[in-house]
């Protein structure tokens, strides 16, 4: 049996009167990657940001049902700011803050109390490391971070979201503003990744989802339609609906 | 064909034309007053002046338009700031904000001898503070409030929302984010408004003579009444005291606005440097 690392109860979720999300159920692997499929507006980035409460920020969202991290239920009994630093996300269009390479990637661990500059600089190169950005970022650390191309922008926003050290990555498509090869090295780093963190990944992309994720789950118009190991859900799905999507007959 | 090129043609010399038309005005308005004011601008007229005496020296009254200006922006910029703020980050849309954005716009609208007047009820006269730079200050501070909110909200606005999502998603405190992300990034704009209520401080008259008062000696305190450039301009003009004296104190003026433009600037280019 393998370990879970969250949780998810009879989650709905609703902008106002429009129901997002119905009644999901998934458990989510620790130490693996997870991707999460389906059409534009299927639910899928919706969830992803239940994981973190970053669905907080948005007014008239009303959300109901579990969602449990190693146990404790997440909107009751966890503290958001506490949460966050468990569960780091990486969005969509990489968002580097307009300061220096090394400030962005110190910028979680000072949030978190952090302040001796031996520790921070020990930080910044691991996390730079295991994002594999660190051969491009060594000699520009006080460099502005804007001045990265897209595809290193979204590297060092990896490398900033594991200086607080979580235990779970959310990413929110993080290549689908990147061209081809920046987008290969992401995937090549989330293979490096998910040895330490458990990592949970919304694309578009269903080559993406095939050739990185361990489990893929679909949505469709907000409900979870199917979920199961990578290999199954693209050889032989359950529901005729994952079929038709992943042949392309849809979406 | 021809048509098209003709209206386009006709649509290009207007545009050039009414640039040309501001841009004119604007240089002649600059050339004229400085070329009738700098003959009179002289060492002795910059720092001599005798008490009581209004042919002298405009010393004094530089000195009272600079603490004017000192004041103001040191009570209206942290209110300003403050409240644009709230009125972004943490204000609910809804009906008290759109209350608040009502009243700032209406108060923007509000011409400055009213304030003038309630400066001279309120502060001069209620609250004992006589004419003097803190009546003029505070007065002046509630007239370029509304500047200041409206310009700071709007930097704040344009700050990109995938800067407070990736500090929040970090795990920061929305007060860090606020103050090491969304602030930084909006500092341009926010010098804009600072800026923009100088110049409004240092062309304002009719509610500085009320509050400030005309008093021709330096002043000494915040309590000590004085008057600005503006104010002493006004009275040489409408006195007829002296034309040539009126000029050169608009020449000084004009001199102050560009001085304080410039250092504006090149904070603000230094500040964009640091940030992009």
């Amino acid at each position: 049996m393998n370990n879970m690392k969250i949780t998810v109860k009879d989650l709905n979720l609703y902008y106002g009167d429009f129901q997002a999300l119905k009644n999901i159920n998934i458990d989510i692997e620790e130490r693996k990657i997870t991707a999460l499929i389906g059409p534009s507006g299927c639910g899928k980035s919706t969830f992803i940001k239940t994981l973190n409460r970053m669905n907080d920020l948005i007014e008239g969202v009303k959300i109901d049902g579990n969602v449990m991290l190693d146990g404790e239920d997440i909107y009751k009994d966890v503290d958001v700011i506490k949460l966050r630093k468990r569960v780091g996300m990486v969005f969509q269009k990489p968002n580097p803050f307009p300061m220096s390479v090394y400030d962005n990637v110190a910028y979680g661990p000072r949030s978190h109390g952090v302040k001796k500059k031996s520790i921070l600089d020990e930080i910044v190169e691991k996390s730079l490391r295991s994002a594999a950005i660190w051969d491009e970022a060594k000699d520009r650390l006080k460099k502005n971070a804007l001045g990265f191309s897209g595809g290193q922008q979204q590297r060092l926003c990896i490398a900033r979201a594991l200086a607080v050290e979580p235990e779970v990555l959310l990413m929110d498509e993080p290549t689908s503003a990147l061209d081809p090869i920046a987008t290969g090295r992401i995937e090549e780093l989330t293979e490096d990744l998910k040895k330490e963190y458990t990592i949970v990944i919304v694309t578009h992309s269903m080559q993406q989802a095939g050739r990185i994720s361990d489990k893929t789950a679909f949505f469709l118009l907000g409900d979870l339609i199917e979920m199961g190991d990578t290999k199954k859900i693209f050889s032989n799905p359950d529901d005729k609906r994952t079929e038709d999507y992943i042949t392309g007959r849809f979406g | 064909m021809k048509k098209r090129n003709l209206s386009d043609n006709f649509m290009k010399l207007f545009i050039i034309l009414s640039s040309i038309i501001t841009l004119g005005t604007m240089i002649w308005i600059l050339i004229y007053v400085i070329s009738n004011g700098i003959a009179h601008v002289s060492w002795e007229f910059l720092t001599e002046f005798q008490e009581g005496q209004i042919e002298g020296g405009i010393f004094p009254y530089i000195i009272s338009t600079l603490y004017i200006i000192f004041i103001t922006i040191l009570i209206a910029t942290p209110i300003g700031i403050f409240s644009a703020i709230y009125l972004v980050e943490y204000a609910k849309p809804g009906k008290i904000v759109r209350i608040i954005r009502f009243a700032t716009e209406s108060l923007a609208g509000i011409p400055s001898i009213v304030f003038g007047l309630f400066g001279l009820i309120f502060f001069v006269t209620m609250l004992g503070f006589r004419w003097s730079m803190l009546s003029g200050a505070l007065t002046l501070s509630i007239m370029v409030l509304p500047t200041v909110v409206r310009t700071t909200e709007e930097s704040l606005k344009a700050v990109p929302n995938i800067y407070r999502e990736g500090s929040l998603g970090l795990g920061a405190s929305k007060l860090r984010t606020i103050r090491k992300v969304i602030l930084p990034s909006a500092l341009p704009g926010i010098l804009t408004a600072v800026i923009l209520s100088i110049g409004r401080i240092i062309g304002e008259t009719a509610a500085v003579f009320l509050t400030a008062g005309t008093a021709k000696a330096l002043p000494k305190s915040i309590m000590d009444g004085g008057r600005t450039l503006s104010v002493h301009m006004y009275y040489l003009a409408k006195e007829g005291i002296s034309m040539d004296k009126a000029y050169a104190t608009a020449t000084v003026l004009i001199l102050v606005v560009i001085v304080i433009n410039f250092i504006a600037n090149k904070l603000a280019s230094r500040l964009n440097k640091k940030n992009s």
